[in-house]
């Protein structure tokens, strides 16, 4: 039987509908099409991105980087199907909190990623708008535009993003991206100072730098 | 008021007269000339001398057009960056010039914030997010306490750099987006090329190189290539811009810079518009590519608000980048 589910949200490039799995609250992540783009390219891109972003979160899962469950993968329709999680966006929070709690979660978020870095997991995405903090954990989710990489480009490109959505979005709190390099340094197994040049490098590649 | 802009950050050298009526821009006079080089890029001295060599010319014909007298110009407007120095120097030299001789005053205007402001001030949107793409930038631009943020860029090319680059390897001259575009229309075949996407950046160098690659090995129609080309990049260009939409929670989007003039760019844009329940606008053409009218309304918008400049502070910045704009008329 099919049921009207509702959306909750609206992104960029999927819905998000409220469901259910067995007996779970879950919500279905749905890509959908995207008419401006040519009919190849468009599902190409939905294709690629619904099973990457899968099989990265259940890496992500498997070494202790706390993302919602996976349910259930429909390559066919783009959705995946996962955990409910009843938290808020970090985007929402971060310029809300003392500077005591938003050190702390800003190193919470710099651990996270070293995790995902170790096993060469690269999020392609991170900005606070893909992270929730939900059980006193923050939940990354949006792995859509990741891979598996284990260059030192691609780990300082994906914190690059993050240190322009700082600038961008918090940028009443300049300290935010130092204190998230504070907490990746002290759990990456690599050395840091390899990726923190690398970023300083990108910069310098953009325009007017 | 009444104020004559110059524009002059790279192959384009213009004079525009704006004058504020009801809040909203009329543009009284806007006259380019382009600087083409006889092959390859721009060449900085060679744009620079070509500016020098027409600028006098078009501040009396832009004052001709306007139908004004030089006694009704109450501020003179100028491009201080970001752009190529020797060009900067010439319009600044040339505003200055201008303002001791008329005795008014002056005002330095970032260009990419111009190039906003003239889509605010002449189509009726109000708190878009901009898609500014040129040759030399590609940016999705967003105001935000104070300031207009960049939320995505290109993290190599600009989006008209890379078509320029492409179209020089198949023989092409200078500038090629339009070429290419011509080319595309008749394109069947996708050819899949990559497509390079990190949060809300893009990149280019990647498809540029395979591109290339492709159009040397001769196994292709160049029509078909120039179509994935430009299906392959503006595809990534929409979406990095529904990005900082959603990102930014806003509903109106704004084409600017000379690759808004791309037909299937607008197509794309505003389908994508449309999906989302958004407001699509784009300026006239001539108000998209590189023009002193847009200079000169922001100078209006800069004078209003309080910002006054001596000489002395008219010096010109190569790397003015937007979010360096102290936004005091929002």
């Amino acid at each position: 039987m099919a049921v009207k589910k509702k959306i909750i949200y609206r992104g960029a490039e999927a819905e998000i509908l409220l469901s259910k799995y067995l007996n779970y609250r879950a919500i279905e992540k749905r890509r959908i099409e995207k008419k401006y783009r040519i009919k190849e390219l468009d599902h190409k891109l939905r294709a690629i991105r619904t099973k990457e972003e899968a099989k990265l979160m259940i890496e992500a899962r498997k070494n202790d980087v706390p993302v919602p469950i996976i349910y259930d993968v429909d390559l066919k329709n783009c959705t995946i199907t996962m955990e409910y999680l009843q938290g808020k966006k970090l985007k929402d929070i971060l310029n809300n909190v003392s500077e005591k709690e938003r050190k702390k979660l800003c190193k919470m978020i710099g651990e996270n990623i070293a995790k995902l870095h170790n096993n060469n997991i690269i999020h392609g995405d991170i900005t606070t708008s893909n992270m929730i903090l939900f059980n006193g954990k923050i939940h990354f989710i949006d792995f859509g535009l990741g891979e598996l990489n284990s260059e030192i480009e691609a780990k300082g490109t994906d914190l690059h993003v993050l240190m322009e959505a700082f600038e961008a979005t918090h940028f009443k709190h300049p300290k935010c991206f130092q204190y998230v390099l504070q907490g990746y340094q002290s759990k990456l197994k690599d050395d840091a100072k390899q990726v923190i040049k690398k970023i300083e490098e990108i910069v310098k590649r953009g325009r007017y730098r | 008021m009444i104020c004559l802009g110059i524009e002059g950050t790279a192959h384009t050298i213009g004079v525009g007269i704006a004058e504020d009526v009801n809040e909203k821009c009329k543009v009284l006079a806007n006259i380019i000339k382009m600087y083409q080089p006889k092959e390859g890029g721009i060449h900085p001295r060679e744009a620079a001398n070509h500016h020098a060599t027409f600028i006098g010319d078009l501040i009396i014909k832009a004052i001709e057009t306007a139908k004004i007298d030089k006694k009704d110009i109450d501020l003179i407007a100028f491009s201080k960056g970001p752009g190529l120095g020797p060009c900067l120097r010439t319009a600044a030299t040339a505003a200055r010039a201008l303002s001791l001789t008329l005795n008014k005053s002056i005002v330095g205007v970032n260009h990419c914030v111009a190039h906003i402001e003239i889509g605010r001030g002449t189509t009726g949107c109000r708190d878009p997010v901009l898609l500014y793409v040129s040759g030399a930038n590609t940016q999705t631009i967003a105001f935000a306490e104070g300031k207009y943020r960049v939320f995505g860029e290109t993290l190599d090319i600009g989006i008209g750099n890379m078509l320029d680059k492409f179209g020089r390897t198949i023989g092409l001259e200078f500038p090629c987006g339009p070429k290419i575009e011509k080319l595309a229309e008749k394109g069947k075949k996708y050819i899949d090329l990559p497509y390079s996407i990190k949060g809300m950046d893009v990149a280019f160098s990647g498809l540029l190189t395979a591109a290339e690659n492709i159009a040397r090995d001769k196994k292709q129609r160049l029509e078909d290539i120039c179509y994935s080309i430009q299906e392959t990049a503006f595809a990534a260009l929409t979406e990095i811009t529904e990005r900082a939409m959603a990102h930014t929670e806003k509903n109106e989007v704004l084409l600017g810079g000379g690759v808004a003039c791309n037909k299937r760019l607008r197509e794309m844009v505003k389908t994508m518009a449309k999906e989302r329940g958004a407001k699509f606008y784009v300026p006239r053409n001539n108000l998209c590519v590189d023009n002193g009218a847009m200079i000169a309304w922001n100078g209006i918008l800069m004078y209003q608000s309080g910002t006054k400049m001596s000489i002395k502070e008219t010096t010109i910045d190569q790397k003015y980048r937007t979010d360096m704009v102290d936004v005091k008329w929002r």
